[in-house]
């Protein structure tokens, strides 16, 4: 278990790494800070003297190899628009993000793996219909038209919601969370739908078609002739054998609405490094950009991590493998 | 003796696009208490859905459209779906065809097993251990108590049919229903689980009901053996006489198409033809397109079961009665 766990992190930093040097050799092509920093009447000189201060003169085996070497020790630079150390920035922007990914995750999970199970159980009742109905436009609404949507119904019409920002937060020092706050979460509601409803719909969709796959296999069948209750049968032994591939489907998916809470945090102003992104793309702010893309791609490593531990806690298959054998994967 | 279960005048339907076709038709027989019933047919013969209709199981759009199962003379086909479910496992177990997938590959046997224990007995968890334990020990797994926590994949096919077994014994029912036991095993393992079955069945005065195509499996183990064709019984008898002196020219085509040691012949004998599909069964008797003594009333009128020497026989050969007269009634 442990060298199986060590050799993951070597996997991990070695992903780490590759992620790193694309987003460095990506540098010379989106774009130069310099027009955007200095303006279109900028000198010559100020230009040269400020490519000299940012280091831009440099070959870019060079520029590269800097980058790579600080990127390795978790530094990324300053923000070339801000000032400011990137690390601080993300520090600022991270707890936003994660916040309302959390709730959306949840949100998507708790109400997605409920509603599909028993779009299985009752095929064919009323509700089920609609669930199915309804998943259907969850899963090919592009997510920018339900926020807009969301705002529109209950931000301007019922005026229920606030349509932008993070409302009140408290500053724990290290952690601002508006979770904490009643302000905090009426203003997570619309964002957190929004990002959530995409997953749900999948998730439901899949629980429902992996539910209805274990309830034709024998072993539901032979517990039926046993005579457990249903009960028994669909939430101890169907719900169970779901579970796996639901797994693997809902890590990537958090992973997904970590890295793409950007379109969300554009639709709804909503002070992540989503939104963080978006701006540093539109100034080719190279540091934020690529310590952005190291950070996702970081998550996404630790997620997967988390979902290969949560296979071997569900299947015994997997941990007789494991502990049998010792190597191999 | 009075039957233990009687099954009267069942008809099992499959409602098709087509219309709906006769699965099962007209099928009854009784079952004693303690005593194994074979029942023997070529695949789609019906044997295995009406098996599936005695433990209340039928796979929907299949549907029992008529008949009576009776359990110690009181009906049970027309109870609730949860009074059906408290019959199966405690008053009549079953045994399914693919012990490599009737269990939970996620849950270890003993779970199973206690977990089956307690839905039926008013016993706690310690004493539903025990008698798991006892359970495995009774149907031969080596060290039953240390491989109590041990997951079906870490057992044998042959090993995994004990456990199945174990678990269809588990609340001690009357009446076990076997849905070929012993098919997907090799043929060494085959004699120790059929002996076993036996060996159980008669220490605990269990009835069984074997479903299976193996003759030599039946002629073993059975007592009286319902020899089935095209979704109706074709004959049925005490097995020797069934065996040794049979009365329904199919069964006859059946015995002779077992090859016996002291046999010099060239070629097996075989029946000419395939049992008809289910839509396309014909007029009349169901076999007589096949029937090397085919007359012209079995085109026309179909026979019931007819008292044939020792056995039973739906045939016209048994007829006393003639042919003109069965025609006007």
């Amino acid at each position: 278990m442990l060298a199986f766990i060590l050799r993951r992190i070597f996997q991990a930093a070695v992903v780490l790494v590759a992620v790193a040097s694309i987003a460095g050799l990506l540098f010379p092509y989106v774009g130069d800070p310099i027009g955007c920093l200095l303006g279109q009447d900028a000198r010559p000189d100020q230009i040269r003297e400020l490519r000299g201060a940012l280091g831009l003169d440099r070959p870019f085996y060079v520029q590269f190899w800097h980058f790579l070497s600080n990127a390795v020790q978790g530094e990324f630079g300053l923000s070339l628009r801000q000032g400011a150390k990137v690390s601080r920035l993300i520090g600022e922007r991270l707890p936003a993000t994660l916040e309302l990914s959390f709730v959306a995750a949840i949100l998507a999970l708790g109400a997605g793996i409920p509603m599909g199970v028993y779009a299985a159980l009752r095929r064919g009742s009323f509700l089920s219909q609609l669930f199915m109905t309804l998943s259907l436009l969850g899963v090919s609404l592009p997510v920018f038209l339900i926020g807009i949507l969301l705002i529109l119904v209950f931000s301007v019409t019922l005026g229920w919601f606030p349509s932008f920002g993070r409302g009140q937060t408290v500053d724990l020092g290290w952690w601002t969370s508006g979770l904490l706050t009643r302000d905090g979460w009426h203003h997570i509601v619309l964002p957190a739908l929004t990002l959530a409803i995409f997953q749900l719909t999948l998730i439901l969709r899949l629980v429902r078609s992996e539910m209805l796959e274990v309830l034709r296999t024998d072993y539901i069948k032979f517990a039926r002739a046993r005579g457990l209750t249903n009960r028994a049968v669909h939430f101890g032994h169907a719900l169970k054998n779901t579970l796996v591939p639901v797994i693997t489907i809902t890590g990537v998916q958090v992973g997904s609405i970590i890295a793409f809470a950007v379109i969300t945090e554009t639709v709804f102003q909503w002070p992540g490094m989503g939104l963080m992104f978006i701006q540093a793309v539109s100034y080719a702010d190279i540091p934020v950009m690529s310590a952005y893309l190291v950070l996702v791609a970081l998550f996404f490593v630790i997620i997967s991590l988390v979902v290969d531990l949560l296979y071997y806690l569900v299947d015994p298959r997997l941990r007789m493998q494991r502990g049998g054998g010792g190597h191999g994967r | 003796m009075k039957p233990l279960l009687e099954l009267r005048h069942i008809r099992i339907e499959l409602p098709t696009r087509r219309g709906t076709l006769l699965a099962v038709d007209d099928v009854s027989f009784t079952i004693g208490e303690g005593e194994v019933l074979g029942v023997v047919g070529e695949s789609g013969a019906g044997k295995s859905i009406t098996a599936a209709a005695i433990i209340g199981l039928l796979e929907p759009p299949l549907r029992l459209a008529g008949g009576e199962i009776l359990l110690d003379g009181a009906r049970i086909d027309n109870l609730p779906p949860d009074a059906f479910r408290r019959i199966r496992g405690k008053q009549i177990g079953a045994i399914f065809q693919d012990p490599l997938t009737s269990l939970n590959p996620l849950y270890t046997i003993g779970r199973q097993l206690v977990e089956t224990i307690r839905t039926h007995l008013p016993l706690g968890d310690k004493a539903a251990t025990a008698r798991a334990v006892e359970l495995l020990q009774e149907v031969g797994i080596p060290g039953a108590a240390e491989r109590f926590n041990a997951y079906p994949h870490q057992f044998s096919g042959g090993m995994r049919q004990r456990v199945v077994i174990a678990l269809a014994l588990a609340a001690n029912p009357r009446l076990i229903v076997a849905d070929e036991p012993t098919t997907a095993l090799d043929v060494s393992t085959q004699a120790q689980i059929i002996a076993l079955l036996k060996r159980l069945c008669r220490d605990h005065g269990t009835a069984v009901m074997l479903v299976t195509h193996d003759m030599g499996v039946i002629a073993e183990t059975a007592d009286r053996v319902a020899v089935m064709y095209a979704g109706r019984v074709a004959e049925i008898g005490p097995v020797r006489q069934v065996v040794k002196h049979p009365q329904h020219p199919y069964t006859v085509g059946l015995m002779g198409s077992i090859p016996s040691i002291g046999d010099t012949l060239e070629r097996l004998p075989q029946i000419d033809g395939a049992m008809p599909r289910l839509g396309s069964i014909p007029p009349g008797c169901a076999f007589n397109p096949r029937c090397p003594k085919v007359m012209e009333r079995c085109r026309v009128d179909r026979p019931d079961l007819l008292k044939a020497h020792a056995t039973e026989a739906a045939c016209w050969l048994h007829a006393s009665i003639s042919p003109g007269e069965a025609a006007r009634g």
